[in-house]
């Protein structure tokens, strides 16, 4: 599924309002998610999961073409952890006997 | 500071789009509704801009009880995984900050 896609099934489900409003909503969402984590916020989503930022420590690397050592700096790269819910229900389709 | 929760993106949605607070509910809730949806249905899902979740499938391996010390099988199971985009990534790697 894509973002396009999911922007569809819920215009279809909250047909009561127009597409571009939920088009909107959907970017809204997206844009508030990522400006949040790129400040250095935690989201936390019940049911679904929680992102956060992890660290990675400066080191040093291989310009691959060259050859040359290059020295990356530390940074931050998102990370998701999913939430119970999630992980049940994922794996339950997957697992039926199991679980 | 708190993280960002269901009911603070449901906040901005009715600042910024006008509509009201039961509609803007209803689309925060849709949204991870839907997603949530297609990977319980074995389909991942591509945000561009954002990430994509993806689904492993991971096999049968040797666990062990962290208290008791005893050996147990740690069952084959579906996972979910988020693979950050581009520009995701390339605008938390500017956060300089400590998280908070």
């Amino acid at each position: 599924m894509t973002k396009s896609e999911l922007i569809e099934v819920l215009s279809r489900k909250q047909s009561q309002l127009a597409y571009k409003d939920i088009e909107l909503a959907v970017k809204t969402i997206l844009e508030y998610m990522s400006s949040s984590l790129s400040n250095g916020e935690r989201i936390e989503i019940r049911g679904f999961g929680s992102f956060s930022l992890h660290y990675r420590p400066a080191r040093s690397g291989r310009n691959p073409k060259s050859g040359e050592p290059v020295s990356l700096p530390a940074k931050y790269v998102p990370h998701f952890k999913p939430g119970k819910e999630l992980r049940e229900r994922v794996n339950n389709r997957f697992n039926p006997i199991t679980n | 500071m708190a993280a960002l929760t269901k009911a603070d993106l449901s906040e901005k949605l009715h600042e910024e789009l006008g509509l009201n607070k039961r509609e803007v509910k209803d689309i925060v809730e849709l949204f991870f509704d839907e997603i949530r949806t297609a990977l319980e249905s074995g389909n991942q899902v591509k945000i561009s801009g954002f990430g994509n979740f993806d689904l492993r499938d991971k096999s049968e391996r040797p666990g062990r009880n962290p208290k008791t010390g005893e050996e147990i099988p740690i069952s084959a199971r579906r996972v979910v995984t988020f693979r950050p985009g581009q520009k995701l990534k390339q605008r938390v790697e500017q956060y300089a900050g400590t998280v908070k």
